[in-house]
């Protein structure tokens, strides 16, 4: 009898450790919402990846207003969801509030920078990926002039901008790289008239290849550049299919591979600040059927070359949000 | 700066202008019938939602153009009811419309479409194509009025035209036929109207019907050439044409070049984003926000006195 309550004892704990080692992980959406292809669907497939590999289950949850970020968090970690990662840099301050009342929980926040003891941040270096698609931009265009449209006039995407000058520069020195930012309210986002126009007025002073880092409006950008018959290059998520034919590259953010390698971690993330640059296959330049046709021999070669460098450290692409100026504007 | 771009300033001009036209007369109807219509932005955003909804599914902007005037006539209708039979406040309907239309279209397109909130891309036969005047390409080479010709006047969707179009329509309308005359009475004085025995619900209710359908063509257009839509793609563009409304003092041609001047503005302000003038340059952020400002100007009332019709923004309440 004694035996038999040690016994049932045991397995009970052994039943409670197993539940508590194998706690689900959870993911949560920002505003864009889940199917938005780009950031979110982005992770959205990193998890969905997981899980179709170990055959576990995953919670996820999609916000419907900022207010819920907080909301989300605390009742994934009551739930005893472990680990949870969040997308997007507007969780932050919900997050810092959050992560000291649950310690034994761990979160990940892709793109923004949370320093507390159970977080792991993870931010990319936008601006090595938008070197290599300006190298590309610079070989596909015949003349010299190239362009760029941002979404908010904001420090995050002037890096975009500034790494896409650099390297448009480093193949043509004295060529121009116009760039235009949306608008300075968060209605920039979602303006893809506006987009359009912008890409209209670029390509009128010589623009043949136009980089959209700008959200919604970036569909307008990529619509209006098949309309006009220039090159585009998407960003965050392949966009290569959406125009087929004029997209000339995506600059993609590997989102998906944060969020898969966190969920493989479970409960054993580590945290602390990671960056993820070329050398960690965290951005890069999309090649695919799409673009296939647009893409040269000799363009592989450069893309490889200054991707090579980079990772070498021969190439030091600036950082915009370290100083808040570009030299190759 | 030479000829041309200044011709592709005026046909970026009119291509920004013509959701704003479409927007402002409908403003201008509904507002000189006594209905301050401050929901022009929802009823914007809802026929650009359905009008690029329906345009993707059915292939056909028509059907797509139809869609958006409906929703926007739905919206005007809801306008309607609160604030002429119910007799209820004019200026918090059109917000609530506003608020609703920026919510119904995410939570709606995300249901349909799983895009988050976004239709698919419209392809380019789901779109209006540009319309190319005629002779516009033999008579382009002439020198100066050639390229003014090809360049700026063809070349536009058929709504670019349906817009300038309307102008004069409003204007013969307004003020050259009974039903104008009652219109722009029942702005000034229902109750002068319901003495002759007309009745001004009746008379509101088509003047907001009318705005309704302007303003599903103005969000048809900015569908079709976005190719879609996307949420909050309205972009503040009703408000705009609320502001270019006051400017014009509630008249059609007027209020055509008070949208032009909008447009202009927004065009310049993409073309240069930064204009150097001798040694000092002028900000990005300058350029971008003088469609603002320029609007804070006017209703400061820099431009002269303007004076709203009497009876704008009351219910209208029967003697008994």
């Amino acid at each position: 009898m004694t035996l038999m309550q040690k016994f049932l004892g045991t397995a009970g704990a052994l039943v409670l450790s197993a539940g508590a080692a194998l706690a689900e992980p959870a993911v949560i959406y920002d505003l864009g919402g889940k199917f938005d292809k780009s950031f979110n669907e982005s992770s959205y497939m990193g998890a969905q990846r997981w899980a179709d590999e170990t055959g576990e289950e995953f919670a996820e949850v999609e916000l419907q207003s900022d207010a819920q970020r907080e909301q989300f968090l605390r009742s994934f970690a009551d739930k005893g969801m472990n680990p949870i990662v969040m997308a997007g840099f507007s969780f932050a301050t919900a997050l810092d509030i959050v992560a000291p009342d649950f310690p034994d929980t761990k979160f990940v926040i892709i793109d923004g920078v949370v320093d507390q003891p159970n977080v792991k941040s993870v931010i990319f270096s936008e601006q090595e990926g938008s070197y290599l698609v300006g190298v590309m931009a610079a070989m596909a265009a015949t003349g010299d002039t190239v362009s760029f449209v941002g979404g908010m006039d904001i420090p995050s995407i002037h890096k975009f901008a500034c790494g896409y000058a650099e390297g448009f520069k480093s193949v043509k020195p004295d060529g121009k790289v116009i760039v235009n930012m949306t608008g300075t309210t968060p209605t920039a986002w979602n303006d893809p008239v506006k987009g359009g126009e912008l890409t209209k007025a670029q390509k009128a002073d010589g623009s043949e290849v136009v980089f959209a880092a700008a959200g919604g409006t970036g569909i307008g950008v990529l619509q209006t550049a098949a309309d006009e018959g220039m090159l585009a290059i998407g960003v965050d998520s392949n966009q290569n299919y959406m125009q087929p034919g004029t997209m000339l590259t995506s600059m993609v953010k590997r989102v998906d591979n944060v969020v898969y390698d966190a969920f493989t971690a479970g409960t054993d993330v580590e945290p602390g600040l990671i960056v993820l640059g070329l050398g960690e296959d965290g951005v890069s330049a999309a090649m695919d059927d799409y673009n296939a046709d647009l893409v040269t021999p000799e363009m592989m070669a450069a893309v490889e070359d200054a991707k090579a460098k980079i990772i070498a450290g021969e190439i030091v692409v600036h950082d915009y949000t370290t100083d808040v100026s570009c030299p190759a504007y | 700066m030479d000829y041309l771009t200044i011709l592709q300033i005026l046909d970026s001009t009119v291509r920004l202008a013509t959701p704003l036209l479409l927007t402002c007369l409908a403003g201008l109807f509904s507002e000189r019938a006594g209905i301050v219509d401050i929901g022009l932005e929802g009823k914007l955003l809802g026929a650009a939602f359905l009008a690029g909804a329906v345009a993707y599914v059915t292939g056909n902007i028509w059907l797509g153009t139809l869609a958006g005037i409906g929703a926007s006539v739905l919206l005007s209708l809801l306008h309607g009811v609160a604030s002429i039979t119910f007799r209820g406040d004019q200026l918090i309907s059109g917000v609530a419309i506003n608020f609703l239309a920026a919510g119904l279209t995410v939570v709606i397109g995300q249901a349909w479409f799983k895009l988050g909130g976004r239709t698919p891309s419209l392809p380019r036969e789901a779109r209006f194509g540009d319309i190319t005047l005629p002779f516009a390409d033999q008579i382009a080479d002439v020198p100066l009025i050639g390229p003014l010709y090809a360049e700026l006047l063809s070349g536009h969707t058929a709504l670019t035209y349906v817009a300038l179009a309307a102008v004069p329509l409003s204007w013969w309308v307004l003020y050259r036929t009974r039903f104008g005359l009652r219109l722009r009475a029942v702005g000034e004085n229902p109750g002068a109207v319901d003495t002759a025995g007309i009745s001004v619900v009746k008379l509101r209710y088509q003047a907001i019907l009318i705005a309704g359908v302007l303003c599903g063509l103005g969000g048809s257009f900015l569908a079709s050439l976005a190719a879609g839509f996307v949420k909050d793609m309205s972009a503040g563009r009703g408000y705009i044409a609320l502001a270019a409304l006051i400017f014009a003092k509630w008249k059609p041609y007027p209020a055509l070049g008070a949208t032009l001047l909008f447009g202009l503005l927004e065009a310049i302000g993409n073309r240069y984003q930064s204009i150097k003038l001798g040694d000092i340059t002028i900000p990005v952020q300058l350029m971008q926000a003088l469609p603002y400002i320029l609007t804070v100007v006017i209703l400061a009332g820099f431009i002269g006195k303007a004076i709203p019709p009497r009876a704008g923004g009351q219910a209208y309440v029967k003697e008994r």
